[in-house]
């Protein structure tokens, strides 16, 4: 004991942090996390632990911005650093430069946790799904652009709907910062407003790729939009948590161009039966209403007054039917009458006299009715019942 | 340039008014002289529509903020 030589706690540290510090330079750990904080400086602080033993570690902000994950307590990751003494707690930990999740399981149980979280707090609620328009005139994209998603989305819409205005706002679609981007790209677009319909979303790839539309940042966003969005992440068997979230979900970003349009092919068809079936209609209305002026005219009441007519014309025809046996009647009494005041006059006509022997003389024109009125030889006629003879006076 | 959209011109309303008076000529209930009112809304709406579907190429714009926050939308070429 006596002649060990004895340090300060100051030099003993410093031995331990020179050993630990040379020893360690560069060492990859395996782990699961836990007491994980994002310090509002930016830096992550946490522990990794298995079942024997834990080791405090520090991820700087500068190191952080680079993960394409958040870390979550609970999951298992593979942390690469170097350890670290800090004197003034005599504490050690390990400054990682590198996480990485420890196996595509860690990703999928941190995403059936997230969203478990979140359905738990009625993110993805059909309630709060918005309805798409029907016919959008400006849709706004969120995507790479240099992504062959933008492409694939921009000849579709162009061959069904040219008539748009589309926005594009750029984002990283992967990698660090990209959650971030796209979440404040939703943003962005609500504070601009003017766009009928956002569609988020990127090519196919890992897990690890297209790991930014898992993440809770984004999520919330999405929740958050008064723009209805449509996801539009990876290939038709990928599916993300803003999938869930958003208003509506396409298998693809060529799906989400061929859902957000209708084919304008398809709606001349639709406005050309339109056309013709206004004009049937009309057509039909005009005929109806032919039909019923048809019907009305053939109808009781409107014949009704014809039918007085016809009515009347016929008390007329009866009545001067009677008149004329009335004036008939009256004829034949006159007629009568005048017979037999024909037969009394008759019987006063000299001729009728003639008939019973008597004559008439004439000389020249005058009747002679005395005998002394003639003298020899006066040329007379004689009228007789049945004719006239000449003769002279003797 | 207006930012406020006319309501009134949206092709989703002139789609939606279309609908409305096939609807309503369909019904048969609506008098003649409003049958021939709505009819010829009718084709001319279905006119503007399909001018508008006459467009021959989507307009690519892009979003971006200039130095004091405010928004500006810039012409993109396409490919």
């Amino acid at each position: 004991m006596s002649n060990q030589k004895t340090f300060t706690v100051s030099e003993l540290t410093k031995r331990i942090k020179g050993v630990l510090e040379t020893s360690f330079t560069n060492v990859s750990v395996e782990g699961e996390i836990s007491n994980f904080k994002r310090h509002s400086s930016g830096h992550l602080y946490f522990t990794l632990k298995d079942e024997g033993a834990q080791i405090s570690a520090v991820m700087w902000r500068g190191r952080a911005t680079n993960l394409f994950f958040t870390p979550q307590d609970g999951m298992k990751v593979i942390a690469g650093g170097k350890i670290s003494l800090y004197e003034p707690q005599g504490k050690y930990q390990i400054d990682v430069f590198q996480l990485q999740p420890r196996g595509v399981g860690e990703l999928q149980i941190a995403f059936e946790r997230l969203k478990q979280k979140l359905a738990g707090e009625g993110l993805f609620e059909s309630d709060h799904k918005k309805p798409l328009p029907e016919y959008p005139e400006r849709i706004g994209i969120i995507t790479s652009p240099t992504g062959a998603a933008l492409q694939d989305m921009l000849n579709i819409l162009n061959r069904r709907f040219p008539s748009l205005d589309v926005i594009l706002n750029p984002v990283k679609v992967q990698g660090e910062g990209a959650s971030s981007e796209i979440a404040l790209a939703i943003k962005e677009f609500n504070k601009f407003g003017n766009i009928d319909v956002l569609i988020i979303g990127r090519g196919g790839g890992s897990l690890e790729d297209l790991w930014a539309f898992n993440e809770e940042i984004v999520a919330r966003a999405i929740y958050h939009s008064k723009i209805p969005i449509i996801s539009a992440v990876g290939h038709e068997i990928d599916f993300t948590i803003a999938d869930f979230v958003a208003d509506l979900r396409a298998p693809t970003p060529s799906a989400a161009a061929e859902l957000v349009v209708k084919d304008k092919l398809d709606i001349f068809e639709n406005i050309r039966n339109f056309c013709y079936t206004m004009e049937q209609d009309l057509g039909n209305t005009i005929q109806s209403r032919k039909e019923k002026i048809a019907s009305l005219i053939a109808s009781y009441s409107f014949n009704r007054p014809k039918d007085l007519i016809q009515q009347n014309a016929q008390r007329i025809d009866e009545l001067d039917r009677h008149l004329d046996q009335v004036i008939n009647y009256k004829i034949n009494i006159l007629h009568e009458r005048s017979n037999s005041l024909g037969k009394r006059l008759e019987s006063l006509n000299p001729e009728s006299v003639l008939e019973r022997g008597y004559s008439i003389i004439y000389r020249s024109q005058d009747i002679i009715s005395r005998a002394n009125k003639l003298k020899s030889g006066d040329d007379i006629r004689i009228r007789f019942h049945d004719g006239e003879k000449t003769a002279a006076v003797s | 340039m207006k930012k406020q959209k006319d309501i009134s011109g949206s092709f989703e309303s002139m789609m939606h008014r279309l609908e409305e008076i096939v609807e309503s000529l369909e019904g048969g209930t609506v008098p003649l002289e409003q049958s021939l009112i709505l009819y010829e809304e009718g084709v001319s709406l279905s006119k503007q529509c399909i001018d508008k579907l006459r467009a021959s190429e989507i307009k690519l714009k892009q979003l971006s903020k200039d130095i004091e926050g405010n928004f500006e939308l810039f012409d993109t070429k396409q490919e």
